[in-house]
């Protein structure tokens, strides 16, 4: 699996927002990578920082109050923090393309949904506007929309959430591009549709071979969808592994802890109690010290309190970022 | 089936607000408010009167009737709205007056709100520095008071058509920039414009091609506002002199004629009185109107 060809190698990644109360580190030293053709999920609660490290390997943290301050970001072997706005435009939408998370509003109101993919498309290929239309109804129907030469015409309001999260889609492949960021896009959306939706990408996944970053707080999601795992926990990678080793033996207590919290319908009936973990995510402008995730972790000693631990490599292709990883 | 039921079939096969395209909804919001429709009716009657009565009364606004029994004539066959001081025809004038004061209202109202909704765009969508300077500029126009001004500028820039027009454009854009930018604010928060970014369009696509439409549905309204108060500008600014200079009409120069003579002739007042007055109600109505269509979270 690892001898792939990288295609994004994230190092030490540092976003910060600046805002009246103070510094926010959304994101405090994320490291990642993703392979060609890989899908890989970043999973972690809200304001651990996984948006952010999207929207940083775009550039489209909004600055202010965002900053990037610090760490790489390669892609094909080029650092996208030094490359300026004009080389990130050519970039956006033709090889790093992003789909976000509520589909009802993702779409000008005032355009029909054709021209909306093949803006997409004629900003990034010299093609005249008949082509343009073409290769559009070409991606509606790659999309599974039926009908798309009269879905064409159609407006975004005249579209349910899942059609509408289509079509973001297909405006998002419209160009054919190396990685495919999708940004909680499924969670707006009601169970069945969002199966679908997931099927969908994962049969474009395997058609087209681009390499997916999922993010998301559903680890169903990424059950499903993820060759690779990475978990995140207040601005940092926490433990990071194929999603086989995470679900069979995961090492880092967080980690265990929501596996703990899901529900398991093929046990016998208890009457104990759902685990959860205990506590609440840090306030961003009071990081604990030392290990981060500390203060809620039942196996926390003196030494979590005070130093941070390294994230290591625990077994191959395994890394943990843990003084007490769990023994699998 | 039940009488209810099929009644209700019937009333299923008639169009549901779900059935109308975007513009037919407001179509067909507009003609079942009555204020809108009576400014319709009214503008109608306006620009058919400006644009058709002409080719059907065919006197040349300016030729004068010679001797001294051309002047001040009361209505007869010859002249429906008689003769003013200068022995013409009150009824040719006030077509070509009519041109010339729909001109201006039209062409100033247009320019304006463009010119608006430049600066409302740039100031609203970069935001910091670029909105502070631009919307200072504007709060300072705006306190500007413009009728001495109007005259600095009226004797600078001479008087005529186009002066006033200018003039009207340089000091009406305010509102609009102030309106468009509040839009822009809000719009550019929402997710196509992200989502546009992450296509890679550059900053002025993202402005003109998604944010721009977005706002037309309110310039439209403000717009149509600003023709009926433009009118009346134009008016303010030829009686004052500063205006459409003679011998070509304007509605307003025609009151600013008129008034010396608003005792012995009150019909020279009172006829460009009117057609102000209507076609500044007929915009007025009509502009409300549409204001209310658009909303669509307004249920008619």
């Amino acid at each position: 699996m690892d001898n792939r060809e990288v295609l994004v190698d994230i190092k030490n990644l540092r976003t910060f927002f600046y805002t009246e109360d103070g510094v926010v580190p959304a994101v405090d030293g994320i490291d990642l990578t993703i392979h060609r053709g890989e899908v890989v999920g970043l999973v972690g609660e809200s304001g651990c920082g996984k948006s952010v490290t999207a929207l940083s390997i775009i550039r489209l943290i909004p600055n202010p109050p965002g900053k990037i301050i610090g760490g790489e970001i390669f892609f094909h072997g080029e650092d996208l923090l030094k490359k300026n706005e004009e080389d990130m435009r050519v970039i956006r939408g033709d090889k790093i393309s992003m789909i976000f998370q509520e589909p009802m509003t993702s779409l000008n109101p005032v355009y029909t949904i054709g021209d909306q993919i093949s803006e997409a498309i004629t900003l990034h290929q010299k093609i005249d506007a008949a082509e343009a239309k073409k290769r559009t109804i070409e991606m509606i129907r790659l999309v599974g929309i039926p009908e798309p030469e009269r879905r064409f015409s159609q407006y975004p309001h005249e579209m349910s959430g899942g059609m509408r999260q289509r079509v973001m889609i297909a405006m998002a492949l419209s160009s054919n591009p190396d990685l495919l960021i999708s940004d909680e896009a499924t969670t707006a959306l009601d169970v069945t549709i969002q199966a679908q939706i997931l099927d969908l990408m994962r049969g474009l996944q395997k058609k087209l071979g681009m390499a997916i970053l999922i993010i998301t707080h559903n680890l169903a999601v990424v059950a499903e969808m993820a060759e690779t795992i990475a978990i995140a926990y207040a601005g940092k990678i926490v433990e990071n592994a194929s999603a086989k080793e995470i679900f069979k033996s995961p090492r880092h207590p967080y980690t265990y802890g929501l596996l703990q919290s899901i529900p398991k319908f093929t046990e016998k009936k208890t009457n104990e109690p759902l685990p959860a973990i205990e506590g609440m995510v840090p306030s961003p402008y009071h990081m604990p010290k030392g290990c981060r995730f500390n203060p809620r972790c039942p196996f926390a000693t003196e030494k979590c309190r005070e130093e941070e631990p390294e994230i290591l490599e625990l077994t191959p292709g395994h890394l943990v970022r843990c003084f007490h990883p769990i023994e699998s | 089936m039940t009488e209810k039921a099929i009644e209700a079939k019937k009333k299923g096969q008639k169009k549901s607000s779900e059935d109308y395209t975007y513009i037919g909804m407001v179509f067909h919001r507009l003609t079942r408010h009555k204020l809108a429709m009576a400014g319709v009716f009214m503008l109608i009657f306006i620009v058919l009167f400006v644009f058709v009565g002409p080719l059907i009364w065919r006197l040349d606004p300016n030729a004068q009737i010679e001797g001294l029994e051309g002047l001040f004539n009361p209505a007869s066959r010859a002249h429906p709205m008689g003769t003013d001081d200068y022995g013409r025809d009150v009824l040719a004038r006030m077509f070509f007056g009519g041109r010339i004061s729909l001109f201006i209202g039209f062409a100033s109202a247009i320019s304006s709100t463009l010119l608006g909704a430049i600066v409302g765009l740039v100031a609203g969508y970069y935001g910091g520095w670029a909105d502070n300077i631009l919307m200072r500029f504007t709060d300072a126009m705006l306190s500007i008071p413009t009728f001495p001004l109007l005259i600095a500028l009226a004797s600078v820039f001479g008087k005529g058509v186009w002066q006033i027009i200018l003039v009207i454009v340089v000091f009406g854009w305010m509102v609009d920039a102030r309106l468009v930018r509040g839009l822009v604010l809000s719009l550019k928060e929402q997710e196509y414009v992200e989502a546009a970014r992450a296509i890679g369009a550059s900053a002025n696509r993202i402005m003109w091609r998604h944010l721009f439409p977005n706002t037309l549905a309110v310039l439209i309204v403000s717009t149509t506002i600003g023709i009926g108060g433009n009118i009346i500008y134009e008016a303010s600014i030829s009686f004052l002199g500063f205006g459409v200079q003679a011998p070509f009409a304007s509605w307003g120069n025609m009151l600013q004629n008129a008034q010396q003579f608003i005792w012995n002739s009150p019909r020279l007042i009172i006829y460009p009185g009117l057609a102000i007055f209507m076609t500044v109600l007929g915009f007025n109505f009509f502009g409300d109107g549409l204001r209310d269509a658009i909303d669509p979270k307004l249920k008619l």
